[in-house]
């Protein structure tokens, strides 16, 4: 696994909010179609983690690498179109569209007709919006989600709209997908299937994958390779055996 | 005049300046709905189209180059006003911001008066189309020509909003800004965009203003602007078709009071008509009310 290619490189990655340090020397390594899990307690800072890696906080130091590039200083829709996505541990879809107006808005972030050819609506804008709407129910069929793509999403029940955060994720063409506890509220039965979904969208897409989770149990069924963080910084890192019998991981999740 | 003709030029006369209203009102609220930001200069923004027009037609260019030179030209304006003024304030609170606007809107009229003066200035009307006649009623060319082409500027701005990608992005801008940002929206870009539409739709509303009352004066576009923004209030500020509603309905009142209660307390009842919507239903006719989060 170590020999294929590198998508995103952190290093001695810390940020401070005022005195509070939240992120500490945080180094990771993701490859090319890698599932890696960031796992921790309450607060440990993956969130911080997720919000340092699109741009939405600037670190306060180190650096963050998407396939050789430093990306850290750039805006958050700058990162988007450089191929990071992500999804929020709070659904935040745009409720008062559609389905499919969800991710036809991602992917058209990328298509490059402006302004003056949507007014006057050119040829050209008629072909790109007609291979979006295609790429857009694509995307859905993965999810199964193409008979709902006329609904607006705050219809959608619960966990079809987390599903739908990850396709209209999909549409910014990312490299690098991050998911911010995708399972949560769900229940054992839907999470499983998630899981299931994840990885193939992995597979299929060819991507490689970030997940937060809580649940320790569900990361190790999927990962190949797990960064624990506790307190902002980096607790351990490895394969979910390491991770198992790792003795500080077992006091931070069950005491001493 | 029978009562019956009397009633019908009344309705007549609500639905011209109804869309004129709506055209203003749509500008209030895009901005709103995506700067969260009440920009009191933009009822002077008609007052600039007015002027720009009449500037370009007094040296003898043709109507219609002149027409697309002042939206283009107030355009540009909101587009600066919004770099300049608001955008440094995007971080700051409420009240700074809506405090900046009100600046901006007297700087507006002042610098106005000292280049045109305070005194009106006679506009050269060039909407001359022959007026419709439906049995005794006359409908004069002013009037059907602002009504057609601001419901055609609605309908267009519908559709740009609804199928546009720009559109999309500028509703999920308006929905959730960070999320958007997040999908690789330039959020910068698309509240610019807004400036410059809901400008240029002001710029229209301004020419088409001075076509029906020609005469233009450096502070012509606060109360049409104040009334459009009680419109916009009406119908949901943030909600384009409220604005429209609300852009008719406020035009209508306004004229059947002049008609047929009194012409003095026209403004009077426009305004008590946004202290009981304020009251009553403070997120307007079609806006959504919104839980406070806890």
């Amino acid at each position: 696994m170590d020999t294929s290619k590198v998508v995103l490189e952190v290093n001695d990655l810390g940020i401070n909010f005022g005195g509070l340090r939240a992120v500490d020397s945080l180094d990771m390594v993701i490859h090319e179609n890698e599932l890696y899990g960031l796992i921790g307690p309450n607060g440990a800072g993956k969130t911080t983690v997720f919000n340092m890696l699109t741009g939405v906080y600037p670190p306060t130091d180190g650096t963050i690498k998407l396939e050789g590039q430093v990306i850290n200083g750039k805006t958050p829709h700058e990162i988007a179109k450089l191929g990071i996505a992500r999804t929020f541990q709070n659904i935040r879809l745009f409720k008062n569209m559609t389905v499919k107006e969800n991710v036809l808005l991602s992917l058209g972030a990328h298509a490059d007709y402006n302004f003056f050819t949507g007014i006057f609506k050119l040829p050209k804008f008629h072909a790109q919006e007609l291979a979006m709407e295609d790429e857009a129910m694509r995307l859905l069929d993965v999810f199964e989600l193409r008979d709902d793509s006329e609904k607006l999403a705050k219809n959608l029940p619960y966990g079809k709209q987390r599903e739908l955060e990850i396709v209209r994720a999909l549409g910014v063409h990312p490299k690098l997908l991050l998911l911010d506890e995708p399972a949560a509220g769900m229940n054992p039965q839907e999470t499983e299937n998630l899981m299931r979904t994840i990885d193939v969208v992995r597979k299929q897409f060819g991507i490689s994958i970030l997940l937060i989770e809580h649940d320790m149990k569900l990361v190790m069924g999927i990962c190949e390779k797990i960064t624990v963080l506790n307190y902002g910084a980096m607790l351990a890192c490895g394969t979910p055996e390491e991770i198992q019998n790792n003795p500080h991981v077992i006091s931070a999740y069950l005491g001493e | 005049m029978s009562g019956v003709v009397m009633f019908f030029m009344q309705i007549i006369n609500g639905l011209n300046i109804g869309s004129i209203y709506a055209l203003i009102a749509l500008g209030y609220t895009m901005v709103y709905g995506i700067a969260k930001l009440i920009n009191f200069a933009h009822g002077d923004i008609i007052m600039v189209g007015a002027y720009l027009s009449l500037v370009l037609l007094n040296t003898g260019m043709h109507w219609s180059l002149a027409t697309i030179l002042s939206i283009l030209g107030c355009a540009l304006l909101g587009f600066t006003m919004e770099k300049v003024a608001y955008k440094p304030l995007r971080k700051a609170s409420r009240i700074s911001l809506l405090i900046t606007a009100i600046g901006m809107s007297y700087l507006l009229q002042n610098s106005f008066q000292i280049i045109f003066s305070a005194n009106p200035k006679p506009y050269p009307a060039f909407i001359h189309l022959p007026a419709l006649k439906i049995g005794s009623i006359t409908i004069s060319s002013n009037y059907y020509t602002t009504f057609i082409v601001s419901v055609f500027l609605m309908i267009v701005l519908n559709l740009y909003i609804k199928k546009t990608k720009m559109g999309k992005a500028m509703r999920s801008v308006a929905e959730d800004e960070g999320a958007a940002r997040l999908m690789g929206i330039n959020v910068d870009q698309t509240i610019s965009l807004t400036f410059i539409i809901g400008t240029g739709l002001a710029a229209v509303a301004g020419i088409l203003y001075s076509n029906c009352y020609t005469i233009i004066s450096p502070t012509m576009g606060s109360l049409p602007g104040i009334k459009a923004f009680i419109a916009a209030v009406l119908g949901g500020i943030g909600s384009i078709p409220g604005a429209v509603l609300g852009g008719f309905i406020l035009g209508m009142v306004e004229t059947l009071v002049k008609a047929y209660i009194s012409s003095q307390l026209a403004d009077t009842i426009v305004f008590l008509i946004l202290i009981v919507m304020l009251v009553f239903k403070p997120a307007g006719i079609l806006g959504k009310n919104v839980k406070e989060k806890v």
